[in-house]
């Protein structure tokens, strides 16, 4: 009899050597003359522990993490593929308390199987989701989604029933769903994980959302950064081709559905939803004006269903369990669940899926566990790039739409990136407007040049350099990027630039520079 | 992101890289992606062939090819590093891990410049940004760099023909 070992193909694990550690994992179970089945399934998510490296056994599964190439050979020898205890050992997975306090619905699949395995997938709950929705009317689906409460997970929060509808309703016999995962934002990395950890799932929302809106072609436009992930993602359409729930036939519904996976080219721009629609045209991802909306007329002026891979994710699990169940999730009108990514200086970052209404210090005190330096938090980062720096005493927030709109910030694709105190909060707004001058994609005048002037005023800033005036400068200049941008590249660089004034002016004068904070 | 670089480059060569591209994908930036991919990257020729084949303007085409990070126009050396400097990086120490890859490798990090057989290009965001700071080397992913680390895959990369 073998002994079933799972080892994360994931790529973050894969970057700290999980395919080393599953390559010599099955030499030393060999040489001790041990039948191994080494399984490459998706990350639980717990990246601090990886490579993390489970163990089937008669009482579940037993973790060990984090495991070296040079740890296999002692933890062989001290029990490991009986799931002996060891210093490196977790005990069972599914009583690890950083899991347990989770309430993971998009991502309730990751880390548990072979994410290629299409019967490990319909064990695991896959397609009851899409039978449900292929069985009743396609207005009850788009209710169902609207009751839901499901809202844009890409940033915007927009309703998702709406959209829906919207398309839905939309004249013409051409449409399309086109899922964004070109996820650009630094601290995020939760499409990655579920599109390598668990593509099906994706794939079932999509094809939920086309058969509903009447859309025969979805398309997966995925950042050339993620490598894995597209590769993952073309085997996953073969699969479920072939198994008979894409293509002209949708399980035997009549109504067809297909997908294909685009490759970026790397652009930033290119995750505003209009850019993506240009680049999926094939152009320059030049940001579009709107109206027309794109649900309205899209990709190559047709009705297009724009979501990102969270959202279309969230979808499989609504249809299963029914909208109620969904939407007694969360608070107020953020409703379900939200996929957090603890990133950065963090001593235990990775992927936590909770009900709206978390605070920002419970997800990176209790399970961030602060700072990997071991220093104190100076400034967390929430929503990526265009969000705002919020300083350590702001962290009581709740981490849902509208209370984070209220404290100046925005939860963005659920990005959480902490500084500790060695941080120079002039050099990180100086960043800000440095990304936007490298990545705008120059349609509008104060988001192209706006941007670069910017990263020259905060220098005379730090420089001494009439910090005074200066400072108004930069303020005005904020103004005009916010107000005349058509999207949130320009519209949204001045919140981590105006936050970082705000709650952390010290650094901005010449003669505390880097130093203010100490 | 990576790159075969393989032989000659004639107008023939390129025509029958854009011709086994399916209908759909004929559109200018999936042809240079395909450019790219016979190449390695974008020779100036191909700029007239690509125009041809859709009958479009040189114009769009070059328009396209100078908007995306990804599409070079030289030759890519042996070895392509993209550092992540992006916000969860920085918080994990990249700007100090620049300093010492500016300093041991003798190079300045830039936007897609070549500078010997191993070039050194800043990225943004490689989502993995729980355990940065994060670099891609010929489209491997590497976790928690020092400078050792840096080094190590730099040499791997070397030996392990792509």
């Amino acid at each position: 009899m073998s002994v079933r070992v799972y080892v994360p193909g994931d790529s973050a694990a894969c970057s700290v050597g999980a395919d080393e550690v599953a390559a010599r994992i099955t030499e030393v179970a060999a040489a001790e003359g041990v039948t191994v089945e080494v399984i490459r399934n998706g990350s639980r998510g717990m990246l601090w522990l990886e490579p993390f490296v489970e163990i089937q056994t008669a009482a579940g599964r037993v973790g060990y993490g984090p495991v070296t190439v040079g740890d296999v050979e002692a933890l062989i020898g001290s029990g490991l593929l009986e799931g002996a205890p060891h210093a490196l050992g977790h005990g069972l997975v599914d009583e690890i308390p950083w899991l347990t306090r989770q309430h993971r619905v998009s991502f309730a699949r990751v880390g548990l199987a072979d994410p290629l395995d299409m019967d490990d997938y319909r064990r695991l709950g896959g397609l009851i989701g899409l039978r449900r929705a292929l069985a009743i009317p396609v207005e009850e689906v788009a209710a169902d989604i609207l009751a839901s409460g499901l809202r844009g997970r890409g940033g915007a929060g927009f309703p998702a029933g709406i959209k829906w509808r919207t398309v839905l309703e939309a004249p013409g016999d051409t449409k399309y769903v086109c899922c964004n995962a070109d996820e650009g934002d630094s601290g995020t990395f939760a499409d990655r994980m579920l599109m390598e950890g668990d593509p099906f799932t994706l794939l079932e929302g999509m094809t939920i959302a086309g058969t509903t809106v009447g859309a025969s072609i979805g398309l997966i436009y995925v950042r050339s950064e993620y490598p894995a992930a597209i590769r993952t993602l073309r085997t996953a359409v073969d699969i479920a081709r072939v198994d008979g729930w894409l293509g002209p036939d949708v399980l035997g519904s009549g109504r067809s559905f297909d997908i294909r996976i685009v490759e970026g080219a790397g652009s930033y721009v290119c995750g505003e939803e209009t850019a993506m629609l240009e680049s999926l045209e094939g152009k320059r991802g030049m940001v579009r004006p709107k109206p027309p909306i794109p649900a309205l007329q899209g990709l190559f002026g047709h009705p297009t269903l724009v979501h990102n891979v969270l959202t279309l994710s969230a979808v499989p699990a609504i249809l299963a369990d029914g909208a109620a169940a969904y939407q007694g999730l969360g608070v107020d009108r953020s409703r379900g669940t939200q996929v957090f990514q603890l990133a950065g200086n963090i001593a235990r970052g990775g992927i936590v899926e909770l009900a709206f209404g978390v605070s920002l210090r419970e997800l990176v005190e209790d399970f961030g566990g602060a700072t990997y330096s071991g220093r104190p938090i100076r400034a967390v980062q929430v929503g990526g790039p265009l969000g705002a720096y919020l300083p350590e005493h702001a962290l009581d927030v709740a981490m849902d739409y509208e209370a984070l709109a209220a404290a100046g910030g925005m939860l963005g694709h659920g990005g959480v990136v902490v500084f500790d105190d060695t941080v120079d909060m002039a050099a990180q707004a100086r960043f800000a407007m440095e990304f936007c001058a490298v990545e705008s994609c120059g349609k509008c005048t104060p988001c192209r040049i706006g941007s670069t002037r910017g990263v020259e005023v905060i220098d005379k800033i730090t420089a001494g350099i009439d910090p005074e005036r200066n400072l108004v400068l930069l303020e005005e200049l904020c103004e005009t990027m916010t107000d005349g941008s058509l999207c949130a590249m320009g519209g949204l660089t001045p919140l981590p630039v105006r936050s970082a004034v705000a709650h952390f002016g010290e650094d901005f004068h010449p003669s505390t520079n880097g130093q203010g904070k100490r | 992101m990576v790159w075969k670089v393989s032989g000659q480059i004639t107008s023939e060569s390129a025509i029958r890289a854009l011709e086994a591209l399916p209908t759909h994908e004929r559109l200018i930036l999936p042809c240079l992606q395909a450019i790219q991919r016979a190449y390695g990257f974008v020779p100036d020729e191909s700029v007239d062939v690509v125009a041809g084949f859709l009958n479009v303007s040189r114009a769009e085409v070059v328009g396209v090819l100078t908007y995306y990070h990804d599409l070079r126009r030289t030759p890519p050396p042996a070895v392509v590093v993209g550092v992540c400097v992006a916000e969860a990086c920085q918080a994990a120490g990249v700007r100090s891990l620049i300093e010492q890859i500016e300093h041991d490798f003798s190079v300045t990090l830039g936007v897609g410049k070549a500078s010997g057989p191993v070039e050194f290009a800043k990225v943004y965001c490689l989502g993995n940004c729980a355990l940065g700071p994060a670099i891609m080397v010929n489209g491997r992913l590497v976790g928690r760099c020092d400078i050792g680390r840096v080094r190590a895959a730099v040499v791997d990369a070397q030996v392990v023909p792509r």
